[in-house]
């Protein structure tokens, strides 16, 4: 990401709090400058209503209207309706919005300059109108994009931001433009300036090779990350975005690895004694959770990069893995068998005030706690089939919420809504990422170019 | 105004170094360790070479003692368990019985013990599995008097398995720890 961005101030706060927030977001950010716009209607002291309800189980799509920016030249223009084709995109995959075909408009673009005609947008029943404007400010590998999010009905502004980027970070704009908008309809955080790191795999099943790939969340800008000359497993992304922890079941020592991404060079994460697996960050980014079995016993450690300490936190002769941090850092959610078949259970992060919380049939595994706080995203296997089930921290509420052959590995997004999980499908030796909502709705397969698992989903970029 | 809503809501020391076996050509093209280096399907050697047990039309008796194919065909290179188990069962300490005396035989040879799952659990949980199985295997070899420093334990969990079906027939054949002799360069 390029550091020479210029840094621009917020020049007006219509709601002080979350204009503040983002800001902040996204003047720490690297790669692209940001600004609240000033308003181009009259400033109103009322707050715009419009606003989705997702308190609910089911949700009703959002209708939303979301024109191309306007451009000076082709050039601009063409840039304009792309960057209006990714926005469209990411809300439509979110489940939440239904984005009404830009054939219904009767505004167009080059007029949405001004404040838009709303009497124009309320008889397609737009509740929502993104409009913008990409020009080039001097250079020409330079762009400024301003977009601005309106409610139809009662023709107030809800927000307007102002980007200065190169040229080549267009479709990262767009997603931060589809994280201001779905911030501020749902009041859930933002997911869609995100990548997704994953196991590529090809071969036959008894001799599969594994390669580490990354990609944007809606499959843009994939790329492989290792050559398949070892067996990777169960990456991780670190909060800075910066890192990979990952899994290499290379002999004679399997070993976890932590790439940097800039540099592409991996390093040993440390010596330990026996075999050491499930590489996890803590939400602060610097202490991580990993698995060391030794002896026909596993136990979760906590281990410190920057000391090398290792900290036994599990001290059973069962297995104790897939250890997960909630998002304050202060409890972990992990799978045991100590109870006779594999259970989830919540620890301190000291290892102190163990508790069971999965008490149905089958067994459990690979527990995810959202970002949120609120769910535990998990596997459950019973009946036969593989499930992706989520339940409240101490247990309560569980609810299994897909069913196949094999579906496993949650990862969360931090909407805390969205959970990206690998489902194979043995009658065609198929196996893919999918993406559902909490809720149980919405359920897509992710486009990756070869065969997927493993997945795991970043916090919003730095 | 219109409203939408109100709510806002192991240690593998590659013994192989320091193993005294003598070089011996006839047992260089059995299953080794090493096979996860070079990623390429079919080249690799293959970890699930030697599924079955001596027959009588086979080759037993061909097999050169102390090497691979010697113990493979004749004492049996792998046990198999339970779903989610690591418990030996009878079949299974008869084959560790055969290959302690084995070992005791050919006190030179080091060996890797190789722990594998069915695909019916988690990838991680499968890794942690596997481990318990390739150390109860190497804890009753011990118990039997071979000295625990000529043996090593590594986890595949679900990775490699050898039958890639989905019924229990396969599952059976997968859930598995097998005595790979260590090769000497």
């Amino acid at each position: 990401m390029r550091r020479d961005e210029r840094m621009v101030r917020v020049t007006t706060r219509r709601e002080p709090a979350t204009v503040r927030d983002w800001s902040r977001r996204q003047i720490l950010a690297g790669g692209v400058a940001a600004c609240a716009l000033p308003a181009l209607a009259a400033p109103s002291t009322a707050l715009a209503q419009v606003r989705l309800d997702i308190t609910r189980g089911v949700v009703e799509p959002m209708p939303i209207a979301v024109s191309p920016l306007a451009g000076d030249d082709p050039s601009l223009r063409d840039t304009g309706l792309a960057l209006a084709e990714v926005v469209t995109a990411n809300l439509e995959r979110s489940g939440l919005f239904r984005v009404i075909d830009r054939m219904a408009y009767i505004q167009d673009p080059e007029s949405l300059r001004e404040t838009p005609r709303f009497a124009e947008w309320r008889p397609i029943n737009a509740q929502a109108l993104v409009t913008g404007v990409v020009s080039r400010p001097g250079a020409a590998d330079r762009l400024t994009i301003e977009f601005r999010l309106w409610d139809v009905f009662s023709g107030l502004e809800m927000r307007g931001m102002r980007y200065e980027l190169a040229a080549s970070n267009w479709r990262r704009t767009a997603h931060q433009i589809s994280d201001v908008i779905y911030e501020r309809l749902t009041g859930e955080p933002g997911y869609f300036d995100t990548k997704i790191v994953y196991v590529s795999q090809t071969g036959p099943k008894t001799q599969r090779v594994k390669r580490l790939a990354i990609m944007d969340q809606d499959g843009h800008d994939h790329r492989f990350l290792t050559d398949g000359g070892d067996l990777v497993l169960t990456p991780q992304i670190a909060p800075d975005g910066r890192r990979i922890a990952y899994f290499v079941l290379r002999t004679p020592k399997p070993r976890i690895m932590l790439m940097d991404l800039a540099s592409g060079r991996s390093n040993e994460l440390g010596q330990f004694s026996g075999m050491s697996f499930t590489p996890r960050f803590a939400p602060d980014g610097n202490q991580m959770l990993l698995t060391i079995a030794e002896g026909g016993k596993s136990d979760i450690f906590a281990f410190d990069p920057a000391t090398r300490r290792t900290t036994q936190l599990t001290r059973t002769a069962a297995i104790d893995t897939s250890p997960s941090f909630s998002p304050d850092g202060r409890r972990i959610v992990f799978n045991s068998d100590r109870g006779g078949s594999p259970h989830l259970y919540t620890m301190d992060r000291d290892g102190s005030n163990v508790q069971r919380i999965s008490f149905e049939r089958g067994q459990y595994g690979s527990p995810a706690w959202s970002p949120r706080g609120d769910m535990i995203a998990f596997t459950r296997i019973t009946g036969g089939f593989f499930h992706i089930g989520v339940m409240e921290p101490d247990g309560a509420n569980e609810r299994l919420i897909t069913r196949s052959a094999f579906d496993e590995s949650p990862s969360w997004a931090p909407s805390g809504r969205h959970i990206v999980f690998t489902r194979e499908d043995p009658q065609r030796d198929r196996t893919r990422l999918f993406t559902i909502d909490s809720s149980g709705h919405n359920l897509r397969e992710v486009a990756t170019p070869l065969d997927a698992s493993d997945p795991d989903w970043s916090g919003l970029l730095p | 105004m219109p409203r939408l809503s109100a709510a806002l809501p192991a240690l593998l020391l590659l013994l192989a170094a320091c193993a005294s076996t003598p070089e011996d050509e006839i047992g260089g093209g059995a299953a080794g360790t090493g096979e996860f280096g070079n990623g390429a399907p079919g080249s690799a050697t293959e970890l699930g070479s030697a599924e079955e047990p001596a027959t009588e039309n086979d080759v037993f008796g061909s097999a050169v003692p102390g090497t691979p194919e010697d113990f493979e065909i004749n004492v049996g290179d792998r046990v198999f368990f339970a779903f989610d188990s690591s418990t030996l069962d009878d079949d299974a300490r008869a084959t560790l019985d055969r290959q302690a005396a084995w070992l005791q035989q050919f006190r030179e040879i080091t060996v890797t013990i190789e722990g594998h799952t069915d695909e019916r659990g988690t990838r991680e949980y499968n890794l942690a599995l596997g481990e318990r199985r390739a150390a109860a295997a190497r804890n009753y070899l011990v118990a039997l008097g071979v000295d625990p420093s000529r043996m090593l334990t590594i986890s595949y969990g679900e990775e490699r398995p050898v039958d890639p079906g989905n019924d229990e027939t396969a599952y059976r054949q997968n859930r598995r720890a097998v005595t790979v002799i260590n090769l000497v360069n």
